[in-house]
This record gives C-alpha cells, structure tokens and sequence, in this order.
C-alpha cells in the first residue's frame, strides 16, 4: 500500500513555561541567561532536607490556561514525584502531576483546509523543569547547571486528534498564540521555553485501531515539528511495507540528517515508580479562585479575530495579522477609537508601522507615540495636509523620535499645497515652457499627461496636491 | 551532685537567679562527655566553640535581664539528621562525610534563636533506618545502663547522651518509634509530636510521612518546655499544621482524675518481655489509683502495622534518598568512568546494608506492576489503623501501652535478624501511620536494672494532655532521679 493508503494519527504533548517571577517550589528567580547555578537555593539544588513550597501563582497560571482551552478544573489535584536518575535531576524526582492533574478534558479549535477542527486536550498539569547539562568538548567534563531546575512548567497533552503534519503545526501554533496571549509563556520555541513533544502512529485508512506510536524528542521549530513527523509516517509506513513491526520506541529528530533515530526502545524505558509527593498536601482550587481566574480570561486569539472581522469590516487576511499578538490588536483598537476607516487604519498597520518595527527591532511596548498621534497622522493625510508618501515619512520621524506629527510636518515643512491659485501659476507656466508637449498631448498623445504632472511636482518639491495638479492639468488641456 | 546532673528546668531556673553561667553549664557537659562519651560513645561530633560562643552569648543576655527564653542558655545535643550551618551533618552516613551544610534546620534556628547552646552532633542508625544505633556507618553507641547493650534507635545517640548526662536535652526525630523506643530503652523521656505539630524542614528526610522530630529529655517537664520551642507552623514546611501551640506547662501538674484511659489489647502480646508486661501493668494500676478509669479497648488492625510501615517508609525512602548520586555534595566515587558507574560506584560505597535493602525493598514497592498490590494497598491499610485510633478516642483520652516489648538488648544479638529487629517497632510504629503524638516515659525497671518505658498515644495536637498523663504517672516516682551506671 502507498502512503495515501495510511492514516497518520498524531498527538502533541506541549511544554511550556510559565512566565512566574519565582520557581515553582522556592524563591529562586526564573530569569533566563544568568550565570550557571546563580539562580540556585538549597531548595532548589536538592540539598538534604529541603522541602518544596508551592508557588501560587503557578496554579493561578494553570488555572487561566486550562480555563481557556475549556477544561474541566479539578477542585483537588495531586502531586506526584516522578523518580529517575539524571544530573541535571539534583533530587533524583521531578515533582508533578499524575493520576490527578489540575485540568482535564478541554479543546483548541485550529483551521485546516476543511475548515474548523476541535482538537481535544486530554490533560494540563504542572511540574518543575530540570537544569541542563553541558557538556565540555575540550576537558571531557560534564558540567551542570541548575538554574532553570525547578522553573514552573505546564505540560498539556493533546488527544490523538491531529491527522497530519500540517494539523500538528497548526495547533501547536493556535496553542502558542493562546499561551502568549493569556501571558503565561512566551512561547518561544528556539530558547525552549516552548516545546512539544509528537506522538506519532499510522492505521491502514478506514481501520479504527491506532497503531504502534513513536514519541519523537527535539522539535524545537514549527518547521522541525513538520518534517520531524512527515519523515516519521513515511519511515513507519515503509516498515509496515517491509512487513515490519513498528516498535514503541522514543525517537530523536536529528535536524542536519533530516531523520529520526532511535533514542531508547520501550525495553530501556524508565519505570518512573509514580507516588503521590508525601511533601506537598493535595491541592485545592476553590470555586471562587476559579471564577475569579475565569472573570480576568482576556479575549483569546480567535475570539478576536472573529470579532475583527466583524466590528471593523476587515478582511480575514487583515484581522489575522492584526490579531495574531495581543499588543498589537490592543494598539490597533486603540487607534481605531481615534479613527473611524478601519481598512485604511489596517493598510497602515500592515504596511508602514509593521515594517517600522521589524526594521527598528522595537517592541511595541516601547512605541514612542500615541493611538491618538497616529489617528491625528492619518487624517491629515486624509484631509490632503500631507501626501500619503510625506505621511510615511512624518511616521518614521514620530517613531524614532515620539513628536507629534503637526509638529515634524511643521518643521520639515512637510505641508502639501492645496492653494488652487499658486498650483494654477506653476501649472500655467509649465505648459507655456512645453508647447511642443502640449502640441503632443492635443494630438491624442494622452502617456505625456504624466511627463506634465512630473514637472509640477518637481517645481513643486513635491508638495503639490496630487488631485489638484491633477484636475488643473486636465482643465488647463481643455480635457 | 554536679552541674549535670540537673533536669533542664532546674538549670534554668539557676540561670535565670544567676547562680550559674551557661558557660559553666555547657563546660560541665563538655567535661562530662570528655569523661564518660569513650564509654557511650554518643557523639559523632562536638562543637565545643559553637557552644561556648553561645553560652557566652547566653550570659549576657540574661546578666542584661533579657533572656531569649526560659530555657536559654541550657545545652542540648541534635541528632545529626538535624542540618546545622557550618557544622558537618551526616545522617550516620559514609556518603554525607564532610557534608556541611549551608543552611539550619528550622527546628535548630528556632533552639538558637531561644539561645540553648548546641553542644554537638549525637549517634544515629544510619538514615534514621534502624532500632538499635548499630546501622551508624561511624560508631556504636552503648546503653549507659549497660554498656553491652543498645541506647535503643534511631536516636539513640541523643538517648544515651541523656541518659549519660552529657547534655541536658536533646532533639531526636521518630519515623517509627526512633524517640520513644530508646527513650524507653535508656530511663528518659521522649515525645513524638502530632505529623505536622514541628517543622520538618531541614531535617534530612528517611520517610516523609511519617518522619517528625521531638524532644529526648530526662523528665516530663523538660519535654514540654524543649517542645514549646519548637511546635509552631513552618511556612517552609508544606505539611506544618498551621494550629496554634498551647502552653505545655501549663496543666502539667492537673493530674489523671476522671480521665478515660484506653489499654488496647493488641499490645499485649505473646511473646513479649514478662518483666516489662510487670512493669507497665503496674504502672495502669497507678493511674486507676490516682483516680483514672482505664477501658479495654481494641485496635483492629495494628497487626497489620508492621508491613504496612515497611512498604511505605522504604517505598518514601528510596526516593528521598535518590539525591545522594555524589553530583552536588557529600561522597562520590572518585574512579568512576562513565554516569552510570559513578552513581553505582558512589552508592555501593556510601549506603550501608540497612539502607540498601530498605531502598530495595521500596523500589520493589513502587515498581510498575506491583504499585497497586504494595503501596496503594498499604496506603489503604494505613487508613483503616488511622480510623481505628479515630474510633478509640471518642471513648478514651489516651490510650497506654508498652513502648518496646522488650527492655534493651545485647548489641550486635539482632544485627543479623532485620525481621526481628523491626519487630522492635511494634507498638510504635502505628502512631507514626496514624499521624498521632505519642511519648515514652519510664516507667521502672527489670531486675536486671534495665529501664521499661511506658506508651502514652493521643489525639492529634493532643500533647499537652499526653504530658500531664505521663507528669502524673513520673510525680509519683523517682526513676528520672537514677543516674545510669555507665557498667558493662
């Protein structure tokens, strides 16, 4: 059978970090990029006896996500240690959920080329992150650092809903762009501070029993996370071919061959000998912490598209754009209360302001002008005051330098001519120093009509009213 | 009669009339142990500097009228499973040598922030995983009562160290009845709290959820003023009961009249030691003579107490004790090649026999597969023992019992026999499951001069009532009066 004859069944487990000031079990900070082993306590490095205290505010986090992927939060949860050796480990245990995690049974719409997909989400639960071990080419030591042992994670695992590739990328960005929007990660998958893990299997099509899945390890890219599993469905369904056996196993994406490899095989799996944590009591979330965390859920990302499309007229494309970062769509709705064309607003965000802030590199926490400068910019523009391309430089300059627009067209003397009168003398002298051309233009050579407005505007230095150079023209050639 | 010889309260009350320094008290101990410890052998560790700069400390603030607390300035000795900065703690382990910690216990924090010089570090069965000291990886300790015999486990530095007089208190922890078993043992005093009742923070951890520390003292009222020090709520410890501490002196001389208390019948059993079945019996008759009504009562399933305490404490144990891989401190195994080696290497040598099995034993316990049948299983039965005290203290106050069903025995006779050596544990060990206080106090001897301990259990947070049942029982007699005879 060829490919098109399987069906692929995918599953991603998503590991993201929560953006808490503080670890999960003490009071360490959680900053990226300090020197290894500065952000460490007893707690922390796994002294003897050291306890865990919980950090609230990671439940809190929990709580909003698992709200807003529609699951059912667990009034009581349970803390599991999960026992393995490893370095970078410092208790020989990770603390985390098991047979009860804090949320369960929720969903994530994504797109896909049938239109809207639910994806199920099994479970949410919350652990602590392992440091990291490095390792040093040149002396042949292992070194490890445990400043990120203990960050605050949220595991979410998906039911095996996804069908392909392309679905798999698509939730794992819908899940991201909730994740940021809710403001409990930052979803950046080259730091690692988002990640997933893929579950992978195929079942001849039209069969109802998943087959052998494959855990695939080391996607740490939208683009990775698609060939990582694309190679793995074809890999696994040339094995059923050869009349294999696909074998449970974890398999590593190894990113220059293009391939997956075996990591460990199910013999070599760890038996994590799961126990509820003697030193952390069962957690209990109230009614009230759950009401109040749902009141605070901001609107999620496709809510806001929706309503994009709808409240301001824009066209899907736009809204996605617009929409697809929470700081952004709160800025352009900011302007928009100041500016009533929504389209045109939308043309500027995606055209001049968006390119502005790729180049400059700014965040747009850091803007240093106005919802109101920027409406007060389009409506001289509108209004003719300045000429559209004039008006990009004027956003420029209220960019780098947070002036008010009036201003800078003041200053650069940026102020377009509107004055009939004194476009009807430059026009009028123009065409008495081009005869020849007006000759022309008379005799049905209609093209030297740009030749005519090219030489206003550059008597003009550009300033003058395109629509008025434009109709005195026409008057003055008897058009 | 010399300086050491004093209970805790009297020191006290000597300091606090100026009639005597914590220096001289804590150079007393100092020269006390330096006479007789080569005998007991109750200390891994003294800290002869750290005491004095505190007893220095002590004196001055009680010579400018502000003393940290009632016991300040009277020297104590910590069990080394206490973490104490600066000051090497070991557990009784090779694989902790030279592990100095960088932080103290809350428990120690709160006896320095009380100004009680801390005198040094005392004997443990290794991980606290033993009932006769022999498990320590560094020394055996010897029952000043008799010298051939066991000071009891797993604290059984810390009683023999009070019993010998070479301190005046001591901090012990109880998994299984590590407090009250050589309390009982060695003619001292001692008191598990209520799980939660002390912070366990700083504590290295053998099972977590049974594990509590108390105080090991030679009298009643010494216990319930070392314990006012530190039964209080912990944030650092998540499973620190935020209940408020009672004043343990305050209704300890109230006496046993008109209390009900329960003598379960399952604690008296075949096998057990005549002479301490004498003794405790006698001691029931005592308090129906000083106006109790003792009740009959039944505790269902302490039979199963015994497997049930060791599935879950070596189950708890084997992970607490995953850390010590020799990455980040204590022993490592230097000729190691590879990761794997390095922690097989560094954990064959460093853990004991003892330990080892019990990590096996839980390891077993916790096992894909067999999870359901041990560990769950035994977390079941733990609940039923649980509702059995529930039910027995509607009708009763306190429930008395042997603390060991026999009086110490010969060094090294049980070292080769675990089963017969954790029956030790018997009568204790259900408390622990439970999560309920209970103490030990003597409560005579066999004729061979050997001290017998008597059991009191209660209801949680309970432990003022414990120690006014066991300061009733102790005004009638003169046991704690009775220097140990530090003979062979």
């Amino acid at each position: 059978m060829p490919v098109s004859d399987f069906q692929p069944v995918i599953g991603l487990e998503v590991h993201a970090q929560l953006l808490t000031q503080s670890k999960i079990f003490c009071g360490c900070s959680t900053a990226f990029g300090a020197e290894p082993n500065r952000n460490t306590c007893p707690v922390c490095l796994g002294m003897p006896g050291v306890l865990p205290v919980l950090n609230q505010r990671v439940v809190e986090f929990a709580v909003r996500t698992g709200l807003a992927l529609e699951c059912t939060v667990k009034k009581t949860s349970v803390w599991s240690r999960k026992n393995y050796f490893y370095p970078d480990l410092p208790k020989g245990y990770q603390i985390t959920q098991y047979d009860q995690p804090i949320c369960e049974h929720g969903r994530l719409v994504i797109d896909t080329p049938q239109g809207e997909k639910v994806i199920r989400v099994r479970r949410i639960h919350m652990e602590e992150d392992a440091g990291k071990n490095v390792h040093d080419a040149s002396g042949g030591q292992s070194l490890v650092d445990l400043n990120r042992a203990g960050v605050p994670l949220l595991e979410i695992v998906s039911e095996p809903d996804l069908r392909d590739a392309d679905e798999a990328v698509e939730y794992l960005k819908a899940m991201r762009d909730v994740l940021v929007y809710l403001g409990v990660n930052d979803g950046n998958l080259e730091e690692g501070s988002f990640r997933c893990d893929a579950n992978v299997s195929v079942m001849p099509k039209g069969s109802s029993t998943y087959g052998q899945r494959c855990e695939l390890k080391n996607l740490n890219s939208f683009r990775f996370l698609k060939q990582a599993i694309e190679y793995e469905i074809s890999r696994q369904v040339d094995v059923i071919e050869s009349g294999g056996k696909v074998d449970q196993e974890t398999r590593l994406w190894d990113v220059n061959k293009g391939v997956t490899r075996s990591m460990r095989s199910k013999e070599e799996a760890h038996d994590y000998r799961y126990f509820p944590e003697p030193d952390l009591p069962p957690l209990h979330v109230s009614d009230a912490a759950i009401d109040a965390a749902a009141k605070a859920l901001p609107e999620l990302p496709r809510a806001k598209l929706t309503r994009f499309t709808s409240q301001y007229g824009l066209p899907a494309y736009d809204a996605r754009i617009l929409t697809a970062e929470r700081p952004l769509a709160d800025f352009f709705e900011a302007c928009a209360a100041h500016y009533a064309d929504a389209k045109k607003l939308s043309n500027w965000f995606l055209g001049e302001l968006m390119r502005l802030l790729k180049e400059e590199g700014t965040p747009l926490s850091a803007l240093r002008f106005t919802p109101a400068q920027l409406a007060e910019l389009l409506g001289a523009v509108d209004k003719g005051t300045v000429s559209a391309n004039a008006g990009k430089d004027v956003l420029g300059e209220m960019f780098r330098t947070g002036k008010a627009p009036a201003d800078i067209i003041a200053e650069k003397g940026l102020a377009q001519v509107s004055d009939t009168g004194a476009i009807e003398a430059v026009v009028d002298d123009i065409l008495a120093k081009n005869a020849g051309e007006v000759e022309k233009y008379r005799a049905g050579k209609k093209q030297v009509f740009g030749f005519f407005v090219g030489q206003v505007m550059r008597a003009m230095k550009g300033k003058g009213n395109p629509t008025l150079v434009n109709d005195l023209l026409k008057k003055k050639l008897g058009d | 009669m010399q300086l050491t010889d004093l209970t805790m309260l009297e020191l006290a009350a000597k300091l606090a009339a100026g009639a005597v320094s914590s220096e001289e008290a804590t150079r007393a101990c100092l020269e006390r142990i330096r006479q007789v410890d080569p005998k007991v052998r109750a200390f891994l560790r003294v800290d002869e500097e750290g005491a004095l700069v505190a007893a220095r400390a002590s004196d001055a603030r009680r010579k400018a009228g502000n003393p940290a607390s009632p016991l300040d300035g009277v020297p104590v000795g910590l069990k080394d499973i206490f973490l104490t900065e600066g000051v090497e703690t070991t557990a009784g382990s090779r694989i902790l040598e030279g592990f100095v910690p960088p932080y103290d216990a809350t428990v120690v924090r709160l006896l320095k922030e009380a100004g009680l010089p801390l005198v040094g570090k005392l004997n443990m069965d290794e991980f606290a995983m033993g009932s006769s000291n022999e498990s320590s990886a560094y020394s055996l300790t010897h029952n000043p009562w008799d010298l051939t015999r066991t000071p009891g486990g797993s604290s059984g530095g810390s009683s023999a160290a009070v019993a010998a007089r070479e301190v005046f208190g001591a901090l012990g922890t109880d998994t299984g009845g590590s407090i009250r078993q050589p309390a009982a043992l060695t003619n001292t005093v001692g008191l598990k709290p209520t799980y939660g009742r002390v912070s366990r923070f700083g504590i290295i951890a053998f099972a977590s959820s049974l594990d509590q520390p108390g105080p090991m003292t030679r009298t009643v009222g010494d216990t319930a003023a070392l314990l006012q020090l530190i039964a209080r709520h912990d944030p650092q410890d998540a499973t620190s009961a935020a209940v408020e501490t009672p004043d343990y002196s305050a209704d300890l001389e109230g006496g046993v009249r008109g209390l009900r208390l329960g003598v379960p019948r399952e604690y008296f059993i075949e096998g057990m030691d005549p002479e301490v079945e004498a003794s405790v019996r006698e001691a029931l008759r005592e308090y129906e003579r000083l106006g109790a009504t003792l009740v009959d009562v039944s505790l269902p399933h302490t039979k199963y107490a015994l497997a049930t305490y060791y599935l879950i404490a070596p189950a708890e144990a084997s992970s607490n004790l995953a850390r010590y891989d020799g990455i980040r401190y204590g022993q490592r195994a230097k000729d190691a090649r590879g990761l794997k080696e390095l922690y097989a290497q560094t954990r064959e040598r460093g853990f004991g026999p003892e330990v080892k099995r019990r990590i096996m034993l839980g390891t077993y316990a916790l096992s894909a597969g067999y999870y359901d049948a041990y560990y769950l299983r035994a977390q079941k039965v733990r609940t039923l023992i649980r509702e059995d005290f529930t039910k027995v203290f509607k009708d009763v106050d306190a429930v008395l019992s042997p603390t060991s069903p026999v009086p110490a025995f010969k060094l090294g006779e049980k070292v080769d026999d675990p089963l017969s050596m954790y029956l030790m544990d018997v009568f204790t060990l259900p408390c622990n499951l439970a999560g309920l206080p209970g103490l030990s106090v003597p409560c005579g001897f066999t004729k061979a001069g050997l001290p017998v301990g008597l059991q009191v259990l209660g209801r949680p947070f309970d432990e003022a009532r414990l120690l006014r049942i066991a300061r009733a029982y102790e005004r009638e007699h003169d046991f704690f009066l009775r220097p140990a005879p530090l003979r062979g």
